[in-house]
Parts: C-alpha cells; structure tokens; sequence
C-alpha cells in the first residue's frame, strides 16, 4: 500500500519547520530523524514510559502518541529548545546537583512534566510530585533525588517570589 | 515497531467528516486524542487505510450547559473536563475519576468519546457516564442518533459505533438534589489500570440510597450495572445492609475472568471491598450535612 | 599489600576521595545533547528488523522470502542458512562449570525455533518502517513442536528434549555437603521447611538494545556503535564470530540509557547485525522495540528452592539446606552462560552466618521460554529471600525476635578473616556493626511499639529486616579462568597534555552510575589536580585501556585502583621533571591543585602547565639524556580474594492493607558497607536505585507465561514496572570497612540495593500477616498472593 506523503509546516523551539513526511511517522520520530532533535527519547511506542514526553502549544504530551501531521501549525518545545532558551535552568541545575538522574534516557522528559507541575502548582508536596510524575518511568535513580530536586526548585522559586513582595 | 501506512486526513467541518466517514467505513479510523490508537498502530495491533483526523472540529470541543445537562463535545480532553466548573458543579463523578487516568501529558490529549469509543473494559469513563446516564450523539452523513450510554457498549472493545458514524457528543443529566456521587477502584500501582472499579450515583438520604446506578469496571467485557447489589441496597436502611446479600447479588451481578494483572476471584473480591466503600461514602457524606 | 599509609594523597583533606561531587557528564544529559545508540545516523545507513518466532517451539519447514524482497525499500532478506556462511556459530559453557552442556546457538535460527522471539529472518531496508512493511510479507510454514515450560518438568521421563544433541534438558548440576547438616537437623529444636518461588523479571532498560555495524570494506575494519556494558569483550566476540582479526573491530560505546546486566551479553540478533553489516558493506542500525526487548532481553531470578532449616531452643542456626531449581530457557547465554546465578544461590546462601553446617543442590534445565542469565545482583536476591526467610522462620519457631537471633548468628565483626560454610573467603565485614546501626536508624523499638498499637485497631503493619552479603571486585575466577574473553582487570591511561590538563582514558564503561565522574575522583586525588582540569574517556575499543567495563560491581573497586596507580604514575613522572627544571630532589616536591610546590611548606614552585609547555615544545632545554613521560598506565587486578564481599542490612516497616492485599511502605532503611565511599552521593544513589529495582521484582514485576511458553505481559502498560508512587523514600547509611587489597580500600556497590530489598520486604509481610496465620513465599508479592494466604480470597 502507498499513502500520500504530506507537507507539514510547524514551529519547533521557536524555528519555523517544513518537511514532508509519512502520515504514520510519529512527532517523536519525525523530531528525532526529520530535524534531528535527538534528545527526545523513544522507550515504549505506546505512551507509557514518557521518556518521549515533549510540549506542544504549552502543555506537555508524549510525542510517541501523536503523529507527525497532527501537529500542522502547531508549536513544539522540545528538550533542546527549553535548555537554549533556559526557561528550566534552575531545575535542570537543581537534577545535576542532586544527582536526579543517573543514565539520562528519561530525564528530557522528567523535566518536561516537573515544569508543567511548577506552573500549575507552585507549592507542590513531595505527594503532589510524584502523582504528577508518576506516568514517567526511571530505572536508574529510584525516584527519591527527583522528587528532592524538584522540591528544591519550587522551595527556590518560592523563596525568590516572596523576596520580590518585601 | 511503527505503524503500517495510512492515509490521513482532516476533515475542516463535521459535514466533511462524516462524508469521509462514509466514503470510507470499515477502512477508516477515526483519530481523537489518539492515545490509545496511535499506540495501537505503533505495535501494529491495528491498522487502517485512512485515518480520520477530527481534532480540527472546533464544534466537538466544547463543554456547554442548557437546563438539564451538560453537553461534552466528544473532543474534549480530560484536562479539559478536570478542569471544568459546570462538571465539578452538575457532573462531580467524571470530575472524580479523570485522575485516575495515566499521566497528565496524557489527559492533555485523550479525549472523552475516543475513551468511549475504544471501550476499553478497564476504562473509567464509560462507566462513570453509564453511572450518570448519559446519551451519546452518534452521526453520520446525514442523520444523527442519540443511544443510552449503558447500550453504546456492546463488549470487549466493541460499541454501537457503525464504522459510517462518528460519536459528537455526550449528555449528561445534571445532578439532581440530594444525589451523591462516588468513585473508587484498585489498581496494583497506586497511579496504574485498575483491577476493578466502580462509579457510582444514587439519591442518599439519612435512611437509604434511592435511584441508584452502580456501574463496575475491570470485572466485565462493558461497564457492567449491578442490577441485583442495587436492589438489595435500595432495598435496605443506608446503615443496615445485609453483607451476605450484597455479596450473593454481586456474585450474581458480575462475571470476572482472570487476567495477568488479577485474577476472577481477586476481582469478585475487590468488587465486594468497593461496594463497601460505596456504602461507607454514602453514609459519611450524609452524615457531613 | 599496600595501604593508605604509604601514599596520604587519597584521604588528606583537599582530596575528592570521599567528597560528593555532581557528575560532569550528566550536564549533556541534562540539555537534552546525550549521544545513545540509536542517535548515531551514518551514510548508507540502513535499518533491520526480524521476524521472530511466534512460537515456543517449532520447526521451520519453509521460509518463503520472495515478495519482501520486492517490497519498497528492502535492501536484503536473510534467513538464519544465509547467516550462517558470515557469522559462525557459538556455544554458551565455561571450563569451570564442569558438566555444563549448551546447544550451538546461531545468530538466526536454521531448523528450529526454541523460544517465542527467537529470531528467524532478518529484512534489511531503508526505514525501520519498511523493513517491518516487508516482515508481513514474508511466508514460513512451522511444525509446532511440544513445549518444555514447567522447570522440574524439564527433566521428567516424558518430557520433550529440546536439543537432542544434549540428550536431556538437564544443563548443569552442582552439589554441595559442609558440615554434618544430618547431625544438626537430628539434635534440632525446630526444623522448618519451606518452599520459595522467584518468578522472571527481566531489566527493562529504558533505552532498548541498540547497535549500529558499520563494515567498511576497503580498509577490512568493522566499526560498531553499541549500547553495551562491556565493549572489549564485544569485541573479541564479534571477532571471533565474525572472522575478523581483533584490532579490526571497534567497539564504540556512547551513552548508554540503563543496562543493569542486561547490556553484558551476546544477543543473537546484535550478532545478526553486525553479520549483515559484513555482508552489505554498508552501516546497519538495529533498535530493539519494546515487544521485542520483552521477547529477547535476558530474563533471569526465576528459581524454586526448598528450604531447611535447623535451630536450637536458644536460636543457634544449626544447619542450611537448599534445594535450587532454575529453567534458563533453550540456551545458555553467551559468553557469561545461563548457570551463575544457581551458582551463586548455592555458593552464597547463609553466607553471613557463622553455621557451618550447609548442603545444597542447584539444578539448571532448559525450557521454552526466553534465555536466562546474570541480571543485577546475580542470584542475590534469591540468596537472600532464602537466608533470611529461614532466619525468620526459625526465630518465629522459637519466638525469638528477629533482630536477636540474627545477632545471635552472625559472623562477629572480630573473627576476620574467615569464611562461610560453603568456602567463600572473607576479608571483613562489618555484620553486627551494621545491624546495631540499622536498629537506631530504623527505630526499631518504637516500631514494635507502633505495630502493637495498630495491631490492636485492626491494622497490620510489619518490620523486615534482611542482612546481606554481596559479591563485588570480581577477579579472575569468575569468568576467565572458564575461558571467557572477559577481563577481570582494568586499564587507566593518564595523559597531561601541553596546557596542564589531564585526559584519562579507562577501560570501564559509564551507563550513569558515575564511572566517570568517580574515575575522575582518584586520578584528581591521586595526581593532585582539580576535578575541572580533568576528561575522561571511556567505551572506546581503539582509545582506552583493554577493560572488563561495567559488571559485578567492580567499576570503583577495580578501574578506581588503576586509576589511582595511574595517577600516582604520572605524578611520579612530572615530579621528576618537575625536579630537573627547578633543580632539587623530587622527594622534596609535590602536586597540589595543578602546581608543583614543595612538599614541606607547600609554596607553589610551578604551575603544571609550566611542565606541559617545557616537555612538549622547549624539550631541547631539559638535559639531552632526559625524556619526559606525560603518560602513564597502569592497570589492576585483584589477586588476594576471588571477589571483595560486601555487606549490609536493609529493613522497612510497611502496612498491609488486608481487604484490597496493597502495601504501603512507611519507612525503609539501608545500611550498607561497600569500603572507602568515593562519592557518598553516588553510592546512595545507587543503593536507591538499586533497592527500587529490588521492589519491583517483590511487589511488581513478573514474566507471565503460558503453558504454550507464550510471554502474556511482554508491554510496557502490561509488565508492571515500579512507578514514582509505588515507592518509599529511602534512607542510607554506611558502615566503611576498605579492603586492604588495593590502596584505594573501594568494594562495589551496584547492586547491594537489589539484592536485598525483596527479602526485606517479604520478611515485612510475613510479620505484618502473622497474627492472621498468613505467609508469602512467593515473589512477586502480590495482592492475589497477600489475601490468598489469608485466606480472603
């Protein structure tokens, strides 16, 4: 069977991007082969793991569970963007400091789902934060130093908010 | 894996859609929050020729309230319907169960009609909407029909759902005075697929629970009502419902079989410690007032 | 012998031996710029996939490849005949396991398939997506075949042979008699009988296997990018098997997305890449999916062992017996085979106790079901569900508490060194140390209070206390004295180059657990450098020192000690330079953060880089018979002890939640001695990983199969994985007994966490159900299983 090849034409990390591509091609393997933004991770192909959990048009989704033409006009924040542009820098210093991760693979998206918890919930318990990340697998760390660096940054941020209300 | 080839299309209207939809049938599936087809396709346990996009139907997003219910665009995601004050106000059981449901990046994207219309008899929502009584609108070119929720699931991963139609939209009756809503299941993970579930709805008074629906999940091949426990429990003081009763008409009412995560006696167990926890709530939020 | 006394630069105060340091190499992680398997993309690269047994056991009458030839894409389609001419064929058995028989195993299966995901064919295409198009296309006519599935079935007179070379399914049988154990269980007070059940779990590495084989013809040299644990060791293999000269092959290891054991064997369908590779001259990639990782990773812990055990009215342990038995699936894996952890269940069992009286069989048969073999932490988690399951056993027979009779019977901190009843050699452990620390550090008195209280409202809550031992610092005797090209040793290779900077290059294998970061640690102490002034290089066959890579906890014991030694070397070699330009004696100089200055009041003399501009551009002014030598290696081998034992003590306090069969922890505690600490943050973090491992092969994780031998959870929703709410947090604390076998004094400690949390929570139910007359034995501890031996349900 042949199908129709399709032209997509969306925002990655900010850049204007036009490919044509399979419609069976996933986001995840359209932002990993098309535009070579490796840092989104397949683990399962089936929306478990979340190794591959990337933001589209401000909420987090798992790139493995959405096709490549889906996201027409859309716009995608992967990985590398959010560490170019440094809108999660204090958590990303936050896992090195704590050690919060060991292989990697999972950690894009970690981080991901940890900053949609911090603006969705800004005083988040050590409860609250492994409800919200409970849907992303790690084999490495056992959880603890994610959920203690996660906890740091909203501790930070806070304490950084109510400096500026003084 | 990846999924086999398919075309994909997105239709810009319903009208268009639905022509789609009959031009293609059986060939077509239609793609909503796709969190569970797209995977599907990823593990080539499915496979179509054309794929439907609808998720450009602006119509079957919204959430809308007129005098007796409220109206879920059959897009609508389960964030959405988390969020939503007129559920928390007239529909507070779907509000109860979304969280239940995977992770948020999931609930950003999964939508209420792809989760009814997967069937999945672990799946929370189809039971929490036969719980309330909601209809489903299901259309096609043409023509449309409304179908009770508790008549839409036809078994295991199967619906009413002709392969010309598409769902749109689901009613649910607001909540009426003096109704209670209550929600649990068990899952071997806190945050994972429920073994068994149940949702339930029913006019609580300080005597006895009147109207009720209760709707258990995970047991059988649909959203199964529990005809005979519902009797029983109308059939007695809210305080003094006799155990052994409720576990013969459960027994009778239910039809688990065993699975990798459980087994039929595991689940028969867990509906009977549920339908405790019903009766616990009921009596509780009573007492609250 | 050596110690820390002849050498102060690892423990003085500016050292980083002992000093939390985050890993540098986790910054590239972090930004999303980490370099996996399956990130490699090379010209002409193309993709396969394989066609994989549907089967447990079949015979392959025909294989119609004919139209995936011609589908889009395909470049090749080759069967296991095909195969074969390229890539020879292997056997997985070491000299020292005498008795042990395995069938010949090949990259494709030829007559037969023996386990469901064996794979049959290979297609070669442009896409991932094509090749599978073309899988469809592909037409094989079986002969189902019986299934051998049961473990003790395997032997029984009826049951099929699934390799009739080897006349039976018996793969390899080992006994042991120490001691008078008949003696003992005659005179005992109690004898308790039990029967335990592991179930299969396998790794789950959140990156699958991957490999890129990359055949350039014209120069004969195969370069091979692979998600591996062990890179020289693949290399001497795909060598071997391929028909290549060794120093053809390259091994390029990146990083690696979790391995845990699973990433240090020899997977056919890795072979089968590198084969094709050879054959089309041309890069194939090869990513394993998540079905096919649940298919063909090694699985492994799937065991059934009766117990005995013997003690005294006063709570003397008297005697041990096991009987193990374990099914390892249709062949042994290579090259490390399928037998170590029946093995080390029979050479580890009751380890920590002073009992000398021990008898043990173990029994490893093949079956249909996906190969067995060494998954993290060996047979630990056996051993120990099985230890300290008897222990509780015998304390309740005599209504002993479980923290006194393990007192009463472990080896005492004073009697080292000493050994087990089996014959394990010990250097030192710290047992009852660790315990009394375990006992404050857990509460454990305010425990038993709290558990009488919930006792009383109907709520059951239990402590678990699980003391272990754990094998680390393997030397020779495990693999290469059976044959194997796996090295025991490693290599450090340190370089300063013209600006003063080091380089090190090291034959251990970073999947984030910090090798590199650790490495980076004693070459620092050892040279006297700052960790900023400092790149390693690991996981490079053409680049780094012949290793053994990543296993068996050896990374800080062993390529710490030759990092150390290389350090030294080098600081040796600079100082005599050092001594030359400023004219004094070298005894009189030292290194301290980047600076030669003198050893007696430490005023700076010169700056390394000083050194590196003098030795690499202006030698002509150093003295005309003199040659500096800014690079050292050194490598290290233990040789004293066959491994270095480690030990600990884990302990949790959960609640049983009796109607729905769920557990909740409310603490969990680790006590651990794995030696020096390098970096005490990495090694808690490893013991916290570890232990989460541990929890998911108690309460979660489990290989279903069916008695067709058919994998039913082979999905990631399906194979329940511990998630961020399924686990406690974890307090540690160390007890640090070094080894006197290397200067550096470091033991492992991978895989300690592991091994114990399954015992420690077993024994934690079992305490919490004791009022209610209820026992598990059987992993994983499920709510079936829970309200089953309460009798529920």
């Amino acid at each position: 069977m042949t199908t129709e090849k399709r032209l997509i034409s969306l925002s990655v990390n900010g850049e204007l991007q036009a490919k044509i591509v399979e419609p069976r091609m996933s986001l995840a393997d359209f932002l990993r082969i098309e535009l070579e933004l490796t840092g989104t991770h397949v683990g399962c192909e089936s929306g478990v793991c979340g190794a591959c959990t990337v933001n589209i048009n401000g909420q987090t989704a798992r790139a493995c569970t959405i096709l490549a033409v889906q996201v027409e006009g859309d716009e995608v924040t992967t990985i590398e963007g959010a560490s170019e542009s440094g809108e999660f820098r204090d958590l990303q210093d936050a896992f090195h400091a704590r050690n919060a991760l060991q292989c990697g693979f999972c950690t894009p998206g970690m981080l991901m789902m940890s900053a949609e918890l911090l603006t969705q919930n800004s005083k988040p318990c050590r409860q609250e934060i492994r409800e919200y990340l409970s849907g992303n697998y790690c084999r490495c760390t056992g959880y603890e130093a994610i959920v203690d660096a996660v906890e740091t940054v909203a501790q930070t941020r806070n304490a950084r908010v109510g400096e500026q209300d003084d | 894996m990846k999924p086999a080839p398919f075309d994909y299309v997105k239709p810009a209207s319903l009208e268009e859609a639905l022509e789609l939809r009959r031009r293609h049938g059986a060939e077509s599936a239609i793609l909503a929050g796709g969190q569970s087809l797209v995977p599907d396709f990823n593990q080539r346990l499915r496979s179509t020729e054309t794929v439907i996009d609808i998720n450009g139907l602006s119509a079957l997003s919204s959430i809308e309230e007129s005098q007796d219910m409220i109206s879920l665009g059959a897009i609508s995601r389960y964030r959405e319907i988390e969020t939503s004050a007129l559920v928390a106000e007239h529909a507070p059981l779907l509000k109860m169960a979304i969280p239940e449901i995977g992770s948020p990046a999931i609930r950003n994207r999964g939508t209420i009609g792809g989760s009814v219309s997967m069937a999945d008899p672990g799946a929370e929502l189809p039971a929490c909407l036969c719980a309330l009584g909601a209809n489903f609108e299901l259309a096609r070119a043409g023509s449309k029909r409304m179908i009770a929720a508790q008549n839409f699931f036809t078994g295991r991963y199967e619906t009413a759902l002709d392969n010309d139609e598409i769902l749109t939209r689901i009613d649910v009756p607001k909540n009426r005075v003096g109704f209670r809503s209550a929600f649990h299941e068990i899952a071997r993970r806190k945050t994972g697929y429920a073994m068994c579930g149940v949702a339930a709805h029913g006019k609580v008074t300080h005597q006895s629970v009147q109207n009720l629906k209760m709707v258990f999940f995970g047991t059988d091949d649909t959203p199964m009502l529990a005809v005979n426990t519902i009797s029983v429990i109308e059939g007695c003081a809210i305080n003094d419902v006799p155990p052994a009763e409720l576990d013969a008409a459960l027994s009778e009412d239910l039809h688990p079989s065993d699975d990798t995560h459980g087994s039929a006696k595991l689940r028969m167990h867990y509906a009977k410690v549920l339908t405790r926890r019903v009766l616990a709530q009921f009596v509780s939020a009573h007492g609250e007032e | 012998m050596t110690n820390a006394s002849n050498d102060n630069h690892l423990f003085r105060p500016n050292s980083y031996i002992g000093r939390t340091v985050p890993r540098p190499n986790a910054k590239r992680l972090l930004n999303g710029r980490g370099n996996y398997t399956d990130d490699t993309k090379l010209p002409r690269m193309v993709h396969v996939a394989f066609l994989r047994s549907p089967y447990a056991h079949a015979r392959i009458n025909k294989i119609d490849k004919n139209q995936a030839i011609k589908a889009p894409g395909v470049v090749a389609v080759v069967d296991g005949h095909d195969i074969a001419e390229v890539c020879a064929p292997w056997v997985g058995v070491l000299a020292h396991l005498e008795g042990m028989k395995s069938a010949e195993q090949h990259a494709l299966a030829i007559e037969k398939a023996s386990w469901e995901g064996e794979p049959v064919v290979a297609i070669v295409a442009s896409t991932r997506a094509l090749a599978e198009d073309a899988l469809e296309l592909i037409k094989v006519e079986w002969d189902i075949l019986p299934v051998v599935t049961d473990m003790e079935a395997a032997l029984g007179e009826d049951a099929e042979i699934i390799h009739e070379s080897l006349g039976d399914n018996l793969a390899w049988r080992r006994t042991m008699d120490a001691g008078d154990v008949g003696a003992s269980f005659d005179h005992a007070a109690h004898i308790i009988e039990e029967r335990y059940i592991s179930n299969r779990h396998t790794g789950v590495c959140p990156e699958s296997r991957s490999i890129v084989a990359d055949f350039n013809s014209a120069d004969d040299q195969m370069t091979i990018y692979q998600s591996t644990q062990a890179p020289h060791m693949m290399q001497s293999l795909f060598a071997k098997h391929i028909g290549l000269d060794t120093h053809k092959v390259r091994v390029i290891c990146n990083d690696v997305g979790g391995a845990y054991g699973i990433k240090v064997h020899a997977y056919p369908d890795e072979f089968a890449t590198v084969a094709l590779s050879y054959m089309l001259g041309r890069p194939v990639k090869f990513v394993a999916d998540r079905r096919e990782s649940f298919l063909s990773d090694i699985h492994a812990r799937d065991h059934r062992i009766d117990t005995r055990v013997a003690v005294t009215a006063n709570g003397e342990i008297t005697a041990f017996e096991i009987d193990d038995w374990t099914g390892v699936g249709p062949y042994s894996a290579y090259p490390r085979t399928s037998a170590m952890e029946a093995l080390q269940v029979l050479n580890f069992t009751g380890g920590q106790y002073r009992n000398r009286n021990y008898k043990g069989r173990a029994t490893v048969v093949y079956q249909n079901k996906t190969p067995m073999s060494q998954y993290r932490a060996v047979g630990h988690p056996i051993v120990t569900m099985i230890t300290e399951g008897m222990v509780d056993d015998a304390a309740r027979a005599i209504g002993m508490d479980p923290l006194e009779i393990r007192r009463r019977n472990l080896i005492a901190d004073d009697a080292y060194p000493t050994t087990s009843a089996s014959g394990l050699p010990f250097e030192k452990l710290s047992h009852q140390a660790s315990l009394d620390k375990l006992e404050k550090m857990i509460n454990y008195a305010e425990l038993r209070k709290d558990q009488a209280a919930a006792r009383e409202r109907g709520v059951y809550r239990g402590i678990g206390i699980a003391t272990f031992i754990e094998m680390t610092n393997p030397g020779v005797a495990s693999y290469g004295v059976g044959g194997a090209p796996i090295t025991a040793q490693d290599g450090a290779t340190v370089r300063l180059d013209a600006n003063g900077n080091t380089t090190v290059a090291i034959g251990v294998t970073e999947q984030g657990q910090g090798s590199e970061t650790i490495v980076a640690q004693c070459v620092a102490s050892a040279l006297g450098i700052t960790l900023d002034s400092i790149k390693v290089i690991t996981g490079d066959t053409d680049v780094t020192p012949y290793g053994g890579g990543t296993w068996g906890s050896r990374g800080a014991g062993i390529a710490g000690e030759a990092a150390v030694q290389a350090g030294k070397a080098l600081r040796e070699n600079i100082l005599e330079v050092a001594a030359i330009m400023l004219q004094t004696d070298a005894d009189s100089l030292d290194i301290c953060e980047n600076n030669v200055i003198n050893h007696r009041d430490g005023e700076v003399r010169m700056p390394l880089s000083e050194i590196g501009r003098i030795c690499y551009f202006r030698p002509d002014t150093l003295p005309p018979d003199f040659q500096a030598e800014l690079v050292a290696t050194r490598h290290y081998v233990p040789r004293q002890y066959p491994f270095a034992f480690t030990n600990g003590v884990q302990g949790c306090y959960i609640e049983v939640d009796i109607e729905t069969g769920l557990i909740a922890f409310k603490k969990y505690c680790v006590v651990e001695d794995c030696g020096r600490v390098i970096n005490p943050q990495l090694v808690d973090e490893q013991i916290r990983g570890g232990v989460v491992q541990g929890i998911g092969g108690a309460l979660f994780e489990e290989c279903r199969y069916n008695d067709r031998g058919e994998l039913l959870n082979g999905t990631m929703s399906n194979y329940l994985l511990p998630t961020m709410t399924d686990v406690p947090d974890i307090e540690v604390a160390h007890i640090e007994t070094p080894t006197s076998e290397s200067e550096l004094g470091a033991k492992g400690a991978g895989e300690a966490g592991t091994g114990a949390a399954a015992a420690a929570i077993m024994n934690a139910i079992n305490d919490a159900l004791s009022p209610l007359g209820g026992k598990v034995t059987q992993q994983p501890f499920t709510p079936e299983r829970i309200l089953s031996a309460i009798g529920k349900i």
